[in-house]
């Protein structure tokens, strides 16, 4: 991505939604999927090309290359040199930005009603026209070498995460960073990144979404005239990714570094995600992250921050949005003379209670309630549903998945909340990370 | 192709109610029921500038604790209410505000405000919240430590203004944050939240006379006048300076700034308009394109206007790898340099006030950004009417006022430079 704020980073868990505005949905000829979420209260559109390829889909050796092709989208085609685009929806006032996550690819603008079409042209253009020389790939590949320093190698939590992630994927390659390894980066060139683009970057891998004041007649008519145009490349390309064995050792890495002065701790399990998983078994990992870690009413929070207290902070977060086989993080600051050691187990602590003594009726449904309440909230932006869609589509899910989640997490019951964490909250699923000072390691 | 039609202009000002509450608050609102939601944001003038020398933190420390147990619930059970009715409400503190943030769902309408009544008016402010939220800012300072960023920021703003609150820890320091008495708290709150210094907006599904009601419970039983220090204006010294602070990283992390241009200046929208030519957040800025995009120095590199109550400054930041962060900053004060002697092209200009009209709708998109840019127009003193005049105020900024207002913003085009990493050639 261009501007700093959008992150080469996995997207929030896309487990929203809501009872709000009609979506409709449709595809084109071309095979290009079309998602109208209608949203009035303001004359401006979002419109966003999400593609179903991400840093995961990165051949061998290339790691970084879906990344350093999306910087390389904004760089100009045969039809608008580099910087047309840009200044355009500059001069419209508009947004504009991309991201890269570990199965998809996303680009958007934010503009004027009015100047929807215009957009549409723009991007349906970059997504076969693309020009790229020498020239603007050596400056770029500078940048996002100096991007890879800025958030990770100048910030040892940062090195540590990649450990932990490298470490908990044996095989599959979301165990490879998303902007790429520092070494190979350096060796991507124009070629790879024609090469990459030629294979993922064609209507029949692409989802448009586009939220706002419009009427889906009239966005899939400006689809048709744009997008609609670039013909068909058969079949879309195949994701082929190395699956993850059986995961049976417990893992541990941890990194000292003399610019740490606040030791931290974290644990990542691989559990399923909303694509991998049994039925309701993802809604269950939902709620039980939920109550065990999010906020200052879980139990991670009550029983380590609160009650004992061993800790300044800990929480439990679950990605339920990806392709394959996903992660749910355990996290925490220890208290001042607590060790990382002695830390862990009390998280083991947590986790045992949590299955011996289940939460009970009240503390079940405030749980749903805050997560069903975020789906209301969800329809105060316009943006936030424009990604839940998009994000949604591109790993596979459907419309019916995303507007039906309220009801799933209504479902969910007790008994599957504590065989979720029975199941898949073992500990040799799961890579604990430890950030030190240096004179501890 | 055939586009959409635009939708014409409407004034923004229009759709804003000005209420004056029973209780004699003045609120602005913007009635809006597509989502059944209600949004408020609130502050007391003051924040962090108004902590005593020794007690750095004291006011963001407030802040962390308003909604750690008020009235009959303590944290856990304050918490657990805010859940049972999925109510968002937290505080924020920067250097001239304490901020509160509230959003509902309509439906939880009453007790969702009584909720923020016991926050602002009833808040235990006990001594085991106490030393958790200081445990955390300590925790959160010391993760800051050798973060070069952090780092950076804070050299740079300890020489832009020594011996001024604004050269301050506002998150207070490790030393003294465990030093913090409740009594400290208790006397903080009491001189900082008050009516006379209090600013509301709401925007969401509710009419005015049952939010007037509603702020008036929340707020009337608060202190009629605030009882605030003084702070006086802060000149901005250090320019000229640069400070080298030694971090083991492969980038160097560069803070620049120097003085900016007051709000209430004749040519302040002619430097808002300068400042997006030279570092604006779009791929369009001076900085953007020579820094990064022709030369691959940096992946961030930006400028802002930075302007408190009672200082005004240019700042702005990138990070290079050690090696190249000396052509980056050179390559930053040429930029500076030939803005400040030649001022901007006919074309930057246009471009500029083109970016800068056409953005201002996308800050009133969701019902929590509205109710915020509200709340801050009161801030600075503005009229409902500021909405629809803003634009018109960019629009008049020509090439004489921009030239003026580049002068003013880069002068010399002298810099006060703070760097953290490990710079080499400098």
């Amino acid at each position: 991505m261009n501007l700093p704020q959008a992150a080469a980073s996995p997207q929030p868990a896309a487990s929203g939604a809501h009872a709000g505005p009609h979506i409709a949905h449709s595809r084109l000829d071309n095979g290009m999927e079309v998602v109208v979420i209608p949203d009035h209260r303001a004359p401006v559109v979002t419109h966003m090309v999400w593609y179903r390829n991400g840093s995961a889909d990165d051949p061998p050796l290339k790691s970084g290359i879906a990344h350093f092709l999306e910087h390389l989208m904004f760089k100009g085609t045969k039809n608008h040199p580099q910087g047309e685009f840009s200044s355009l929806v500059s001069d419209l006032g508009g947004q504009e930005n991309a991201f890269t996550g570990h199965d998809y690819t996303s680009y958007f603008q934010r503009v004027p009603r009015e100047h929807l079409g215009t957009m549409m042209e723009y991007e349906a253009d970059r997504m076969t026209n693309l020009v790229l020389s020498d020239e603007v790939v050596a400056p770029e590949r500078d940048v996002v070498l100096e991007e890879r320093r800025m958030r990770t190698d100048s910030d040892p939590s940062a090195e540590l995460s990649e450990a932990v992630q490298a470490a908990l994927f044996a095989h599959h390659p979301y165990g490879t960073p998303i902007i790429g390894w520092g070494h190979e980066i350096e060796t991507l060139g124009r070629e790879d990144a024609l090469a990459y683009y030629e294979r993922f970057y064609t209507p029949e891998n692409a989802i448009l979404v586009v939220a706002g004041d419009v009427q889906p007649a009239d966005v899939e008519k400006l689809a048709r005239e744009t997008y609609g145009r670039i013909p068909a490349r058969g079949a879309p390309p195949v994701r082929r990714r190395p699956q993850e064995p059986p995961a049976r050792a417990r893992r541990h890495v941890s990194l000292a570094d003399e610019k740490v002065e606040q030791p931290t701790y974290e644990r990542v399990y691989v559990v399923p995600s909303a694509r991998t998983a049994e039925p309701g078994e993802a809604e269950a990992l939902e709620v039980m992250s939920h109550l065990l870690g999010a906020g200052q009413s879980s139990r991670l929070y009550k029983q380590l921050v609160i009650d004992k207290p061993v800790a300044v902070a800990a929480g439990a977060y679950y990605m339920s949005s990806s392709l394959d086989a996903t992660r749910l993080w355990v996290y925490g600051v220890p208290a001042e003379d607590v060790s990382l050691d002695d830390f862990d187990v009390a998280i083991d602590g947590v986790i045992a209670d949590f299955i011996a003594n289940p939460p009970g009726d009240k503390e079940f449904e405030r749980a749903k309630t805050r997560l069903v309440a975020d789906a209301v909230y969800a329809q105060d932006s316009q943006v936030a549903l424009a990604r839940w869609y998009g994000a949604a589509l591109a790993i596979g899910e459907t419309i019916e998945d995303v507007s039906g989640w309220t009801a799933r997490i209504e479902a969910v019951t007790p008994e599957a909340v504590v065989a979720a964490a029975r199941k898949w909250l073992d500990k040799r699923r799961a890579v604990t990370g430890y950030l030190l000072p240096e004179a501890t390691a | 192709m055939t586009d959409l039609s635009p939708i014409p202009e409407t004034s923004r000002a229009a759709a804003v109610q000005e209420i004056v509450t029973p209780g004699g608050l003045k609120v602005w609102l913007v009635e809006d029921y597509a989502v059944p939601l209600v949004a408020v944001q609130f502050a007391f003038r003051g924040g962090a500038s108004q902590d005593p020398i020794e007690q750095p933190g004291l006011a963001t420390l407030l802040g962390g604790l308003l909604d750690e147990g008020a009235g009959p619930y303590d944290s856990g059970a304050f918490h657990e209410a805010m859940d049972d009715l999925a109510v968002h409400l937290h505080f924020s503190v920067d250097r001239d505000h304490l901020a509160g943030h509230f959003q509902t769902l309509t439906r939880n309408l009453d007790p969702a405000f009584e909720l923020m009544r016991l926050a602002v008016n009833e808040a235990r402010l006990e001594q085991g919240p106490i030393d958790r939220v200081v445990s955390q800012l300590v925790a959160s300072l010391k993760r800051e430590l050798k973060d070069p960023d952090a780092v950076a920021s804070r050299t740079f703003r300890a020489a832009a203004f020594p011996g001024h609150a604004y050269g301050r820890a506002a998150r207070g320091e490790i030393e003294t944050l465990p030093k913090i008495s409740r009594e400290n708290l208790v006397d903080m709150r009491a001189k900082l939240m008050a009516r006379d210094n209090l600013a509301i907006a709401a925007v969401g599904a509710i009419d005015a006379a049952t939010l007037a009601a509603k702020l008036d419970e929340v707020f009337g039983a608060l202190p009629a006048h605030a009882s605030l220090l003084t702070v006086p204006p802060a000149a901005m010294s250090g320019v000229g300076a640069r400070i080298i602070t030694d971090i083991d990283v492969p980038q160097a992390t560069i803070r620049f700034g120097r003085p900016g241009v007051e709000r209430d200046d004749p040519d302040f929208m002619a430097a808002v308009v300068v400042n997006h030519i030279l570092g604006g957040g779009a791929f369009t800025a001076r900085l953007f394109r020579e820094v990064r995009e022709k030369r691959g120095l940096a992946y961030s590199v930006y400028s802002h206007l930075q302007n408190y109550d009672h200082a005004a400054m240019l700042v702005g930041a990138t990070s290079t790898k050690n090696e190249r962060a000396a052509e980056s900053l050179a390559v930053i004060e040429e930029q500076i340099a030939d803005l400040a002697a030649r001022g901007p092209t006919e074309e930057e200009l246009a471009k500029a006030r083109k970016f800068l009209i056409g953005s201002y709708a996308l800050r009133f998109d969701t019902s929590t950004k509205i109710a915020g840019n509200l709340m801050q127009l009161q801030l600075e003193g503005r009229p409902t009417a500021y909405l629809d005049q803003r634009n018109k105020l960019v629009a008049a900024v020509d090439l004489d006022a921009a030239k003026r207002a580049a002068k003013k913003l880069l002068g010399d085009g002298k810099l006060l430079v703070a760097l953290a990493g490990r710079p080499t050639g400098m």
